[in-house]
């Protein structure tokens, strides 16, 4: 790194990206004034300075939406982990390379499709002539089709489904960091592959599987597309709330404070997670 | 051996097969639906039709949509890697007053909700009469994309001998020299992936793009969600069959310029 050979160019390397930085600020401050405006109802324009946006967050409705979010939130990350680490194990370990990128390339995929698509999928795999009901009833097996679409578990499915990339990319850089010495020793001692599993690999990522579980709560906590559709009114999160009071009662200023407080909440998860790393850094820990 | 230990390895692998098959079914799904011949979605179809795609190839929001979101995605994704790799080189290089501020700011979209920025720049936009034309969306995808070109950036620079430069400052070569006729044709490849996954991922952009974009401005994924609310045809599965096709394309194209593995740093230490 060289900063006493300053380039005298610099400025015009970062002036670009400067702009876009105060950009992005600028939209956040304009967040948070609004927060603070009345809301007149029936149009677009804001009165004047008022804290009753923050009142209103205590009302039972919007506290509610909150707690389903983090809810949903829990389960996501959770049921992520579950499916994500053998993902990841097999990602790592696996010997063939083709394998290994065509493991990549499926689980990637629905990460690059967009919310739209990747969400709309699982209205027809969950619709009532959809996959499930449909092969259910073509083997006989019910007579009725069940109503699984518009459920707070239909919602976290579809939502595991996005989370999954994500995961599994933390989970398999942890991963591949350990080094594989120590398996060979519990190997060559004796330990059985379940017990090098749970004794040595699971616990040398355990950095990994918080930094990914929380960053899957984290994450969720910001999704939009899958409980619009999915939830379909009757499953929402924040940002189907936010949404609605933008767009159907042009109540910006409450969406406005709904909207910091969703980012404040994410920043302070990340924030404790950041925290406990580096506990974990500092008792031994590495990657 | 216990037991236990003597499934392990099948128990492994059937486990991973679910988990793959969890991922993939719903896109498996949506193709087979697609090409069902009936009005309404059902699985499996009873008959066989391509009047879906041709419908998908043919209605006109789509069209706009198509036509909207190549025009976004082409600017966001190409002023995305200009600007992101002039501040990763910059960052990752030298150092500056700022600098990890600066650096903190320009990747925080990877954390910040898309609602959150769609309506904080909706807001933005309407105060200062840019309401909801092309450049409030173009701006959108531009600070949405940018972190991930840095980070294919910094990965790319990683890459980069170190003795290349130095022999070349040796030489005499100014920092500017360097960058233009040493570091940029090295990054090049980098460059082509991370502009790639800045295209796609601005292509497929739906939540902070429905905030702000409208009836004129809005992009596929957009006109997709206006057409699902109102219809409830296979029209959307074959779109959403020749996206996923695309996409998977553009993937393992991307790829091969800037191996995945490598971007998401998932080398197994052997």
């Amino acid at each position: 790194m060289n900063d006493t050979a300053r380039p005298t160019l610099l400025p015009w390397f970062i002036a670009p990206a400067a702009l876009v930085a105060m950009l992005l600020i600028a939209a956040l401050a304009m967040l948070f004034q609004y927060s603070f405006r009345e809301h007149l109802p029936g149009t677009l324009e804001v009165g004047g300075v008022t804290l009753e946006n923050f009142a209103d967050l205590g009302k039972w409705l919007y506290l509610r939406v909150f707690f389903d979010t983090l809810t949903i939130s829990a389960w996501t990350a959770l049921c992520s982990l579950l499916l994500g680490y053998p993902l990841a194990l097999a990602l790592v370990r696996c010997r063939s390379r083709s394998l290994k990128a065509a493991i990549l390339i499926a689980v990637i995929i629905p990460m690059f499709t967009g919310d739209i698509v990747r969400t709309y999928s699982w209205l027809i795999v969950l619709g009532t002539r959809g996959f499930i009901n449909g092969t259910l009833l073509g083997l006989g097996v019910i007579e009725r089709p069940f109503a699984l679409l518009f459920t707070q578990t239909a919602v976290i499915a579809a939502l595991v489904q996005y989370s999954l990339p994500v995961i599994v990319v933390i989970l398999a850089a942890a991963i591949s960091h350990i080094n594989t010495d120590y398996e060979k020793a519990a190997e060559s001692l004796g330990a059985g592959p379940l017990a090098v599993l749970w004794k040595v690999t699971l616990p040398l990522s355990m950095p990994g599987i918080l930094s990914g579980t929380v960053t899957i709560f984290a994450w969720t906590m910001s999704a939009f597309a899958t409980p619009q559709l999915v939830g379909g009114g009757k499953v929402n999160m924040v940002s189907n709330m936010v949404y609605h009071l933008g767009f159907a009662s042009f109540n910006f200023p409450f969406a406005a404070t709904l909207s910091m407080v969703s980012l404040l909440l994410i920043m302070a998860v990340l924030g404790l997670l950041g925290l406990c790393l580096k506990r974990l850094e500092r008792k031994g820990f590495t990657g | 051996m216990t037991m236990a230990d003597r499934i392990a390895k099948p128990a492994f692998i059937a486990l991973v097969a679910v988990a793959l098959a969890f991922v993939t079914l719903p896109s498996v799904v949506v193709v087979i639906v697609a090409f069902g011949e009936k009005s309404i979605m059902m699985f499996p179809p009873d008959a066989w039709s391509l009047r879906w795609f041709e419908r998908a190839l043919t209605y006109p929001d789509f069209r706009k949509g198509m036509v909207n979101g190549l025009y976004v995605s082409a600017w966001a994704s190409l002023l995305s890697v200009a600007v992101g790799t002039l501040a990763a080189y910059a960052i990752d290089r030298f150092a500056f007053k700022g600098r990890a501020l600066l650096e903190a700011i320009l990747l925080s979209p990877l954390v910040i909700p898309h609602f959150t920025l769609g309506v904080g720049l909706l807001l933005l936009a309407s105060t200062f009469g840019l309401a909801r034309g092309y450049s409030v969306v173009v701006l959108c995808h531009l600070i949405l994309v940018v972190p991930f070109v840095m980070r294919s950036v910094y990965v790319s620079l990683k890459n980069i001998d170190p003795m290349l430069e130095r022999a070349a400052a040796s030489l005499g070569a100014p920092p500017l020299t360097v960058f233009l006729r040493i570091h940029l044709p090295l990054l090049a490849p980098g460059l082509a992936g991370g502009w790639l996954f800045a295209f796609i991922l601005s292509f497929n952009e739906f939540t902070a793009t429905l905030f702000v974009t409208n009836n004129t401005t809005q992009t596929l994924p957009v006109a997709m969600y206006n057409y699902v609310r109102e219809y409830a045809d296979p029209t959307m599965a074959a779109l959403s069959a020749l996206l996923i096709l695309a996409t998977a394309l553009f993937l393992i194209i991307a790829n091969r310029f800037l191996g995945l593995d490598r971007i998401l740093s998932i080398e197994s230490h052997r």
